[in-house]
């Protein structure tokens, strides 16, 4: 009974000012769909950012490192147990760079449920022959299907399709850039040369554009069979295996895992690709920042608007407070107009950003570097709404709590003797 | 015999700011139910100051006041506030009435934070109130639609809403013409006459005074005369 009462003065004392009221609601309602609007935005750019090389990059790379061994033939020997070794200028032995043993080592990933897919591959460097000019490029050797279901191959093949690379033998996607240098065009046959000598020509299906000019120029892409034919090894071989997991996170712990139990490097993505992370991470923070200083703006203005009413509002607190409500009743009086602006201009501020963000959706953006993309992204997040209005309701609060207090604290005497 | 209702015992206040003055300098005296008390005195002489105490709103001052037998000592607030909507109605030299709600909705406020009865109910004994006042024809205006004499009874109307032990004005003739001023008199001396109410009136309007029972006269903080 008592808090219907006091909401419905609440109600009439903001509706008899329904202009302030407005101008504040306004106020909120800007700072909500710009905070909604910005890191809807930010975070869609950032997923596009990311997802350029997350997407394409294994959560956890193994491969055989060209690296001097950690254990030297003097640490086995009893005799100099106890001693400090000096040796100088060690050398990696020549190891081959394929990966041992590498199909159990696919059977055994393959059964854990950790795992969400694999993909092997082999790196090949090679030259690409432009008449009597040789450009160094790197051929990726890939299992084609699994290539493009863990890691999207054919979102960047912007030319051709991907697929050829499976039904053409001794076919290639070349680089965007590469193919440029080399003035090819699909259909035309390059030449390379193997790091052993042999010269090997191939059919160019398709085009590939990561978005990364300086990769394009140099990376293209063979199957696992082309590859393993032009370098002259068996069919076993691969030099990476490409591992995506279910939870990204668990990487570092997995690697150091795959690392021990099958003898090899492991490498994780966040080790490989910790500038990424830093990157976005830092790109969130200053859109939470720059929302969250629009909030407390409007939070000013609120508290402004009530400090306003408050002294207008004075003798109206007086009788009241003189006719039997009690500092807490008029307290809350204000905390529910404060709170009320809160929470209908956010609602609308949702609504508003919302629209926005879909406008800002609808935006042509077409960039060479990114080749599946067609308008601004944006990242509708359901989580960006929930703290859109939650924070509009404890700015509301707090820019409605000190003048509320002030009210409460308002001596009826004062008031009435002034007169 | 006759109830109680109001009792000072003792009251001293001192204003400090810029020095100390004694305002009121040992003030006792009772208010038994059913009488029409007036309080005269010249300006200055701590009249109103009195009437603060009495109406629980100021609580800076030496002595004790008891209201219905009980004492506003270690009250809180809360407490007090509750005591005002319950026991107390006031009339003001200006009526302070809210824009924002229409006539009877100001008589009603107090009533419905009493919470005694219900909002149908309520809203039935305020135009009861409006009756007895003559002004029921305006229930539905705003409030700053009516004339000053009007808003008084208005007012009025509002002290009366939860049936107080007490009412206390404070020169609520003061404001007015002398036309309207008689109204609001004949108004308070039918209250007390027909309906027994107990009314506590400062004012400095001899004439009216002297048509009350009991004048309580002061003169610089004492009680001069009973």
């Amino acid at each position: 009974m008592n808090i219907k009462l006091l909401l419905t003065i609440a109600k009439s004392l903001l509706l008899a000012r329904w202009r302030q009221t407005l101008v504040a609601a306004i106020g909120v309602t800007f700072s909500i769909t710009m905070f909604i609007t910005l890191l809807s935005f930010m975070s869609g750019l950032n997923d596009l950012l990311d997802g350029l090389i997350l997407n394409r990059t294994a959560h956890i790379k193994l491969f055989n490192e060209i690296k001097a061994t950690k254990d030297q033939p003097i640490d086995l020997s009893d005799k100099f147990k106890s001693s400090y070794h000096f040796i100088h200028s060690i050398k990696p032995s020549n190891a081959r760079q394929e990966i041992y043993n590498n199909g159990a080592i696919l059977k055994a990933l393959n059964s854990d449920k950790r795992v969400k897919g694999i993909a092997p591959k082999i790196i090949a460097q090679v030259f690409y022959n432009v008449g009597a000019i040789d450009i160094t490029g790197v051929i990726n050797g890939i299992d084609v299907e699994a290539e493009n279901k863990l890691f999207f191959f054919n979102d960047y093949v912007t030319a051709g399709n991907y697929i050829d690379l499976l039904n053409v033998p001794n076919s290639i996607i070349l680089g965007k850039g590469a193919a440029e240098k080399m003035l090819a065009n699909i259909g035309d046959v390059i030449q390379i040369t193997t790091p052993k000598g042999d010269r090997i020509q191939l059919k160019v299906v398709g085009f590939f554009q990561s978005g990364l000019v300086e990769l394009d120029k140099v990376q293209s892409y063979c199957s696992l069979t082309t590859t393993q034919k032009l370098l002259g090894k068996s069919s076993n071989y691969i030099t990476d295996i490409q591992v995506k997991l279910n939870d990204m996170t668990t990487a570092p712990v997995l690697a150091k895992e795959y690392a021990n139990t099958f003898g090899i490097d492991a490498e994780d993505i966040q080790t490989a690709n910790s500038q990424f992370e830093t990157g976005s991470s830092i790109r969130t923070l200053i859109s939470y920042a720059v929302g969250i200083t629009l909030l407390i703006v409007a939070g000013f203005g609120i508290y402004n608007i009530l400090n306003m009413m408050i002294y207008e509002k004075m003798d109206s607190i007086a009788i009241l407070k003189a006719t039997g409500f009690s500092g807490k009743d008029v307290n809350t009086i204000f905390v529910v107009i404060a709170l009320s602006i809160g929470f209908f201009g956010g609602l609308v501020g949702l609504l508003f950003g919302f629209g926005l963000s879909s406008v800002i959706d609808q935006i042509p953006f077409n960039t060479a570097s990114l080749p599946t993309i067609k308008t601004y992204p944006i990242n509708y997040n359901p989580k960006f709404y929930t703290i859109g209005i939650t924070f509009s309701l404890i700015t509301t609060y707090f820019a409605g709590l000190f003048p509320a207090r002030k009210a409460s604290k308002i001596d009826p005497v004062v008031i009435i003797r002034g007169k | 015999m006759s109830q109680i209702v109001l009792q000072a015992k003792g009251i001293n206040k001192s204003f400090h700011d810029p020095i100390t003055i004694q305002i009121l300098k040992d003030i006792n005296f009772t208010v038994n139910k059913g009488e029409f008390v007036s309080v005269i005195g010249k300006s200055g002489c701590g009249k109103s100051t009195l009437l603060y105490i009495l109406s629980t709103m100021d609580t800076d001052f030496q002595g004790e006041l008891l209201i219905d037998g009980e004492s506003t000592r270690n009250k809180k607030e809360g407490q007090l506030a509750l005591v005002r909507n319950e026991k107390i109605g006031f009339v003001f030299q200006f009526h302070y009435l809210l824009n924002e709600f229409s006539v009877l909705r100001n008589v009603m406020l107090p009533g419905l934070k009493l919470g005694k009865y219900s909002e149908e109910e309520v809203e039935h004994r305020a135009m009861q109130k409006l009756k007895i006042l003559g002004i029921e024809n305006e229930a539905h205006k705003m409030a700053n639609q009516l004339s000053g004499g009007q808003k008084q009874r208005v007012a009025i109307a509002r002290a009366l809403i939860n049936d107080p032990l007490i009412i206390m004005g404070d020169e609520p003739t003061g404001n007015l013409d002398k036309k309207n001023g008689k109204i609001v008199f004949d108004i308070f001396q039918e209250l007390a006459q027909e309906f027994k109410q107990t009314l506590l009136i400062v004012t400095h309007d001899n004439e009216f005074a002297n048509s009350t029972d009991r004048i309580i006269e002061m003169e610089d903080g004492r009680i001069v005369k009973l």
